[in-house]
């Protein structure tokens, strides 16, 4: 019963956050100085045309009627119409989302498969070499520019080495069918493996670039609660009973250890939200982040309203899953 | 008399203790080789930055276009980029960028931070929602992306930057400082403080400011790590520092389309940017094992 109430308090406060949300979002094209569609239009514009934009985007009516016209509609799901494009920012952003939502679990299953077991070896084998390696890669890697990491790899496995391609997400002779959007299941559900091994490779370096962090900093988390956790006295006992040191580490240690693991895991998600921006730059991967990038470009102010507001919710919804998924594993959460 | 008495004996005894714990802090800072090596990093780059005009061998603007894309050389240690300008040059210039860029910023969004926090952590009630609620919707946005819709607000420059990156990071500060004034509210000094009659303003910045101090400085120096990030990542999107301003971002995405003729203009600036952020990082790790009685063994 905790864990309900404690999940239907935890939704309910949400509402504030998405509403000011909503807010910031909306004031992104009022709060530019001066006339709003000078600046998207750009000072070679016709009268008429400007006093169009104004009328499209609702900015001779006073502020609060332009908030709650523009909360009525984002409320039913409708998220406004590119002025680049002429078409559905709704429809658009579809396949931009499942292009940034493929490379960002590709990234996190990266981060955490190398984090989480390095930081494992590195508490359980503490100060040896392996620990002390892995742990100047975990430093260096938190220090990254992933936009430069994402350069170097580029210039070095795609341009240099030739090993891996440098921009894009599949062959361009030889297109993914796209039905889900997401082209590893594409090519999966047409079949046709030599595609989903392109695919792949074209996920790697960025991939890479994009987990490097997160990476970096879940090494660090879980050899820090690892260490914690090695010196309780259960595992203690468990290892008196004469369990072997690796069922030990990774049965009984391990699973008190990940809790905060799990934590910065779900706020590394978010964050890979943002890092996107700057890997889908480099890698021309056509995401959301791409899009709004595009956008700025265009001062397609539409789209980069819209961009945000779904990123950001993504994000929202992600640290409300995590908070759940903690409370459930961690019941001394519910009862604060 | 009496009164005199009771004073005095307390105030004497804080002063020890005040000057104590930062002593210590920096016997144990100074014992952290890791540490040593941050600040060795960063002493580097300063000098650097300070004395730029000095140790710059060319001008960072102007190049020599018969000189382009030339490999590292005699002449040009680092090499020349696609104007022909000195690679080392932009390199040593742009450090001025980077350090004032990231320690202006972090300082605007501890000193606003820290006013908000105390505010709310303080006075409680209705202040405190509201600006918990106001933290709670900039956290909602990854901090990123907030600062690409200040400067799609603003207009792209290297000001506008500073100014986003400033503004993202205010709740991280707002909420540290909070969540210390709430814990030392209950403190029997606090109390005692305010039992004497005591104003507010007083209590605040003589006892909580100063007790808060420990955390804001190790979350300042990660903090200053972070913003120099930001700042080339702001750069780099064409949204920060503009031409021909030879910040380390901007260097980097306006070379990345000669970066199979001229790797090292992108390499060199890259480097200054990891070993600058790697130089905090390692400042404010060892400052937090110094500061924080609780990671001591």
């Amino acid at each position: 019963m905790a864990l309900l109430s404690y999940s239907i308090r935890r939704i309910l406060m949400l509402i504030p956050v998405l509403l000011g949300m909503s807010i910031v979002v909306f004031s992104i094209i009022r709060a530019i100085p001066g006339d709003p569609a000078l600046t998207i239009l750009g000072e070679k514009a016709s009268a008429q045309a400007l006093a169009d934009l104004r009328e499209a985007l609702g900015l001779n009516h006073p502020w609060y009627i332009q908030y709650f016209d523009y909360l009525k509609q984002i409320i039913t799901g409708d998220l406004g119409v590119s002025l680049h494009s002429g078409a559905s920012i709704a429809k658009e952003i579809g396949p931009y989302l499942a292009a940034t939502a493929e490379l960002t679990i590709f990234s996190m299953c990266f981060a955490i498969i190398i984090g989480v077991n390095a930081g494992i070896i590195s508490a359980w084998k503490q100060n040896s070499w392996f620990d002390y390696i892995a742990m100047l890669i975990a430093l260096i890697g938190v220090s990254m520019p992933i936009f430069w990491l994402g350069l170097m790899e580029q210039w070095l496995f795609a341009q240099e080495l030739k090993w891996l391609p440098s921009v894009g997400r599949d062959n361009s002779r030889d297109p993914i069918q796209a039905i889900t959007h997401f082209y590893i299941v594409d090519a999966m559900l047409a079949g046709r493996w030599d595609q989903f091994r392109e695919v792949v490779e074209h996920l790697i370096l960025p991939g890479i670039a994009l987990g490097t962090i997160p990476m970096a900093i879940i090494a660090r988390i879980t050899r820090s609660s690892m260490l914690e956790v090695m010196r309780a006295d259960y595992v203690r006992t468990a290892r008196a009973k004469g369990m072997a040191q690796f069922g030990v580490v990774y049965k009984h240690a391990l699973k008190n250890a990940l809790i905060p693991v799990l934590t910065v895991i779900g706020l590394q998600t978010g964050l890979l939200l943002g890092g996107a921006v700057l890997t889908e730059t480099i890698f021309g991967w056509p995401g959301v982040g791409r899009y709004i990038f595009t956008a700025i470009g265009n001062r397609d102010y539409p789209v980069i309203q819209s961009g945000i507001l779904v990123i950001a919710t993504i994000f929202v919804l992600i640290n409300l899953l995590v908070d759940l998924l903690y409370a459930y594993i961690d019941p001394r959460i519910k009862y604060r | 008399m009496a009164e005199v008495n009771v004073q005095s004996v307390p105030l004497k005894q804080t002063d020890e203790q005040i000057i104590s714990p930062w002593r210590e802090a920096w016997r144990t800072l100074r014992k952290n080789k890791l540490a040593l090596v941050g600040m060795g990093i960063i002493v580097f780059f300063v000098l650097v930055a300070i004395l730029a005009p000095l140790l710059a061998p060319y001008p960072y603007d102007v190049g020599d276009l018969k000189m382009k894309n030339q490999p590292p050389s005699e002449e040009h240690w680092f090499g020349t980029d696609y104007n022909g300008r000195d690679v080392l040059s932009r390199v040593i210039y742009g450090a001025r960028i980077s350090l004032w860029v990231g320690t202006f910023a972090v300082i605007g969004s501890v000193v606003v931070g820290t006013i908000l926090g105390l505010l709310s952590g303080y006075y409680g009630r209705w202040v405190d929602t509201l600006i918990s609620r106001i933290f709670d919707i900039m956290l909602a946005f990854p901090s990123i992306l907030l600062a690409i819709a200040i400067v799609a607000i603003l207009g792209p420059s290297l000001q506008n930057a500073l100014l986003a990156i400033a503004v993202i990071n205010i709740p991280t500060f707002g909420r540290l400082v909070r969540s210390r004034v709430l814990s030392l509210k209950e403190e029997e000094f606090v109390m005692a403080a305010r039992a004497i009659g005591m104003k507010d303003s007083r209590i605040l910045l003589q006892h909580i400011l100063p007790n808060s101090m420990a955390p804001i400085i190790v979350t300042g120096t990660l903090g200053i790590a972070t913003a120099i990030i930001e700042a080339a990542a702001l750069g780099f999107l064409g949204l920060g520092a503009q031409a021909p301003e030879p910040e380390w971002g901007k260097m980097l995405s306006d070379s990345r389309q000669y970066i199979q003729k001229a790797p090292w203009t992108v390499i060199f600036p890259g480097l200054s940017i990891m070993l600058t952020v790697l130089g905090f990082n390692l400042i404010g790790d060892g400052l937090r094992d110094a500061l924080d009685p609780r990671m001591k063994n």
